[in-house]
């Protein structure tokens, strides 16, 4: 067990034996390999089952929404950044919240170790470091973490949680050390058609689990367009039409309060890249706007408010 | 039960013969995964797979599909009169199923076929029209559990013929009259390779090492099970999403909607998931299942206590294990039934 | 085979607005085959769906009983985007009716018994059907006493108030229409039904209480009909679920193991104290 891992629950029991929190929302082991399960600790005996690593790649803000009580949060930099915009748009108290601010190393892509290992059963990953260990029933391999982290991670650039009530751990490098600014370039080259195109491409196997939404915070609506019959904005087929409705209604829904945190592309079961689209308006909102989701508190999220001079988007 | 012998370098002429008569799918590699694709010839086939990611439920019961048309014209004698959509114009094939999920197809006959009042003619349809050639599993993944639930890597049920893989060959046997005919010009099966299938069963089914225990579910009487402690704790991680439904092979439940464009309307009826709170919700507000809990815990009481006891024992579950490896939340069907099965401690 | 989601063509042949909020209309339809009307065959309790083209269907109790003729008459509330639409429409439009869905009262047991029906607001649509066919001269000699209690808000708020005129005449059967508030010029019942059922107070032996009303009807109803002694296994009721298929397959109104579609509506209530309550 890791340092990191000893603190989490150090800090956890504490604040469960002081009753300072009713609940505290982290991560406990995952049954299977290459998971991690969200656990909600109510005693200080269950903080033993806490855990902190690589494949937590669910966003624990997402479960603060609608809860009662006084609860703590594990956060690295996204999530806190999801908290601060939860406050912000009135749907958590932050006095209800007892943030305990870690730094993220980085979450981890599971597809991408499979497909690493296609065809093998893998029984086993363990981290070492900056290596990954990757055991199956008559194979193991040592690989390197770095390639397998998830695309977001790369260009990561709050690693460290932004707001805290304690900091377990210690403070650690900042970014993913990748460009964001790049991940939406590509769409500059590309004509209409062509951006059609590559939309089509990347959205055409979504099966409308709704994965992506259900484990994004930013999207709390207590009835979501899509699940509106009256009036019916979208149909709910498998036809093409209704599922590009989705998505890109959903996308311009959050524009301006995405952190990138990846948790949609980590629960999307047929692995679409909803980044591809996201990457692009988050873009055009930090070059308008000056404006990145959820760094403090005192602002307000650009497509919330109406300014006589907001810019002009064509 | 006659068992045959197909080399597999004859693939390709006995896929050829098939083609003559039906549309022909299988599982074939896509992007890491295996996808069920229309089968162009036999050498596209592979043989080396774990299963395919989304269930061939689909090709039974599609996640879209029309149920009826009507001309949009209120105006007309004959407009707004439904008429029923017509079946499978050629026979299909499917090749390399995972006996687990043919094993699906069958509780799903007790569903959408329970009497002559409620005969799903959609369904039936498809079922008749089409041959199910499955593939035993030689290497399990950690998530399987069939075993443990009427079901296992070389079970036979629903099939119309099971092929084992013996490497070069494949040895194909036989199970329903239509199998046996396809199999009519193949090669009788020796002795020895009849040998090596059954030894591939045993290793097959001994390399399944988790499970599930649904003695006390069975024994317990509804309301004891539906108000177990342990639910509380179940649903917390739980997002609500469809994933868990949506990749089940034995998952059933569909929305049905009416859509007009213009002059043509249709009604159709799409997947729809007991996840979703709008699954249950009444017009006038109120919801018999309004919480996060009713819903993860109607799931797995319909799959495991109202399914068998509607279904003559049949469980809605195979154990091919899909929902733990996509849900996004890691909850595991395995903890929740073996939970479901506790002993309680007074 | 029969295709169950292919509804028959009907055409409205009658519509009414059955209170004086305005919320509720009955409809009367007539099917455009013969053999459709033929093949539609149904007893008291069964629901069908109506099924609009383009805007989708509702299940909805069948009020009329098979006693009343070929024609069938539903009391709609307008509620949502079906019923809504249905409200619009007008004699001699054509929609679909699929159906008869679901499990009648189980009238054979109840023969050489004493019913008693309790009735709250538009609830009271089947068991109007279950009335007229258990006072039509072919069947009224098979069953014992008959007690019917129904009530509503208003006097405006009954329907069928000629059929209840009707019923309040005759000898044999204690009809009690009662309304919630006293109002001018009202000479019958005030109170709720669990009030009257209480003055009332059918006795249990070798009878039936057949209920139908809003939940908090029936929640008060219950320790009444218990003080007399009632069982479970007397008390029959009709439940209520958000439906789509109606033939027990697309899942969503089930109560425990049962489908309310097609397994119920009626259950006893002996049968739903060992369910969830998820109704």
């Amino acid at each position: 067990m890791t340092t990191i891992v000893e603190d989490i629950r150090a800090s956890a029991r504490k604040l469960l034996e002081d009753k300072t929190v009713d609940c505290v929302i982290g991560f406990t082991e995952g049954s299977v390999p290459m998971q991690a399960r969200p656990f909600f600790a109510y005693t200080p005996e269950e903080t033993d089952l806490l855990t902190w690593n690589g494949f937590c790649t669910s966003n624990l803000a997402n479960f603060l929404i609608k809860r009662e009580g006084r609860n703590a949060i594990l956060a690295q930099g996204c999530v806190s950044r999801n908290i601060v915009g939860l406050i912000q748009e009135n749907q958590v108290n932050r006095d209800d919240v007892y943030i305990l601010g870690v730094h993220s190393p980085g979450m981890l892509d599971p597809g991408k170790i499979k497909a690493a290992f296609a065809g093998r059963n893998i029984l086993e990953v363990r981290e070492n470091g900056q290596t990954l260990l990757v055991k199956g029933k008559d194979f193991e391999e040592e690989v390197s973490r770095k390639k397998f982290k998830r695309d977001n991670c790369y260009t990561c650039t709050h690693r460290n949680a932004l707001i805290y009530d304690e900091f377990i751990g210690e403070q650690g490098k900042q970014t993913g050390g990748g460009d964001i600014d790049k991940v939406a370039a590509p769409w500059d080259k590309l004509d209409p058609d062509q951006r059609w195109q590559e939309f089509e491409e990347e959205f055409k196997d979504c099966i409308r689990c709704y994965a992506c939404r259900n484990a994004c915070p930013l999207c709390y609506c207590k009835v979501c367009f899509v699940d509106e019959h009256n009036p019916q904005w979208c149909g709910k087929t498998q036809d093409e039409p209704d599922i590009y409705t989705f998505h890109l209604l959903r996308a311009f829904h959050c524009a301006g309060r995405c952190t990138d945190c990846g948790a949609c592309e980590s629960a999307c079961p047929v692995g679409i890249k909803m980044r591809r689209l996201t990457s692009k308006l988050e873009k055009d909102i930090r070059d308008k706007y000056d404006y990145q989701p959820g760094l403090d508190l005192e602002s307000q999220p650009p497509m919330s408010v109406y300014r006589p001079d907001d810019p002009e988007i064509e | 039960m006659a068992e045959k012998i197909l080399k597999k370098e004859e693939l390709d002429d006995f896929v050829a013969r098939l083609k003559s008569k039906y549309r022909i799918y299988a599982p074939l590699e896509k992007g890491g995964e295996w996808e069920w694709s229309e089968v162009e010839q036999g050498k596209d086939l592979t043989f080396d797979f774990f299963n395919s990611s989304l269930s061939p439920k689909k090709f039974f019961f599609p996640q879209t599909e029309c149920l009826m048309h009507f001309r949009n014209d209120p105006h007309e004698e004959k407009g707004m009169l439904m008429e029923a959509e017509a079946g499978l114009d050629q026979p299909r094939l499917l090749f390399n199923i995972r006996p687990c999920d043919a094993k699906a197809l069958t509780v799903l006959d007790k569903v959408f076929e329970r009497d002559e009042e409620s005969m799903d003619v959609y369904w039936k349809d498809k079922r008749e029209k089409t041959v199910l050639i499955g593939l035993a599993c030689t290497d399990p993944c950690p998530t399987c559990f069939c075993t443990s639930v009427n079901c296992g890597p070389h079970h036979e049920e629903g099939l119309d013929v099971l092929q084992v893989d013996l490497g070069d060959r494949l040895l194909l046997r036989g199970i329903s009259e239509k199998g046996e005919q396809l199999l009519k010009d193949l090669d009788q099966a020796g002795t020895e390779d009849s040998q090596a299938a059954a030894d591939q069963k045993k290793e097959a089914e001994g390399s399944i090492t988790s499970g599930v225990e649904m003695d006390r579910i069975d024994s317990r009487q509804t309301l004891e099970v539906y108000d177990q402690a342990m639910w509380d704790r179940v649903y917390e991680s739980c997002i609500n999403c469809g994933t868990c439904t949506f990749y089940c092979p034995t998952c059933h439940c569909f929305d049905i909607q009416d859509e007009t464009q213009g002059e043509y309307g249709r009604r159709v009826r799409n997947w729809d998931t007991c996840m979703s709170w709008l699954f249950t919700h009444h017009t006038s507000g109120h919801n018999p299942r309004g919480t996060k809990k009713d819903r993860v815990r109607q799931r797995f009481m319909h799959k495991f206590k109202y399914m068998p006891i509607k279904l003559e024992g049949s469980i809605g579950c195979v154990g091919c294990g899909r929902c733990t490896q996509r849900c996004p939340v890691n909850i595991d069907v395995r903890d929740v039934v073996n939970s479901m099965n506790e002993e309680h401690v007074e | 085979m029969k295709n169950p989601y292919l509804p028959y063509p009907v055409r409205i042949s009658k519509v009414e607005i059955a209170t004086e909020d305005k919320t509720l209309r009955t409809f009367e339809f007539e099917f455009l085959n013969r053999e459709d009307a033929a093949a539609f065959t149904y007893l008291p309790g069964q629901f069908a769906e109506l099924s609009i083209p383009g805007f989708g269907e509702a299940p909805i109790g069948i009020a009329s009983s098979p006693t009343e003729g070929d024609h069938l008459t539903f009391t709609v509330s307008r509620a949502g985007k079906v019923t809504t639409r249905l409200h619009n429409m007008e004699q001699g439009d054509v929609m679909g009716v699929r159906g008869p869905l679901g499990h009648p009262y189980p009238l054979k047991d109840m023969k050489g018994k004493n019913i008693v029906i309790l009735a709250g607001g538009y609830a009271v649509t089947t068991l109007r059907s279950t009335m007229i066919w258990l006072l039509h001269p072919e069947n009224r000699d098979n069953y014992g006493e008959i007690t019917f209690i129904y009530g509503a808000r208003t006097p405006g708020m009954l329907l069928y108030r000629e059929t209840l005129e009707e019923w309040d005449q005759r000898s044999d059967v204690k009809t009690y229409i009662t309304i919630d508030n006293e109002v001018e010029g009202w000479d019958k019942y005030v109170g709720f039904v669990p009030q009257i059922a209480d003055q009332v107070s059918p006795e249990p032996d070798n009878a039936v209480a057949l209920i139908c009303g809003p939940p908090i009807m029936i929640k008060f109803t219950q320790p009444v009909l218990d003080k007399m002694g009632w069982t479970g296994d007397q008390i029959i009721m009709s439940l209520e679920n958000r439906m789509k298929c109606g033939i027990g397959i697309c899942g969503r109104c089930n109560v425990g193991p049962y489908y309310v579609c097609k397994d119920g509506p009626v259950f006893t209530k002996a049968q739903l104290d060992e369910l969830p309550k998820e109704y």
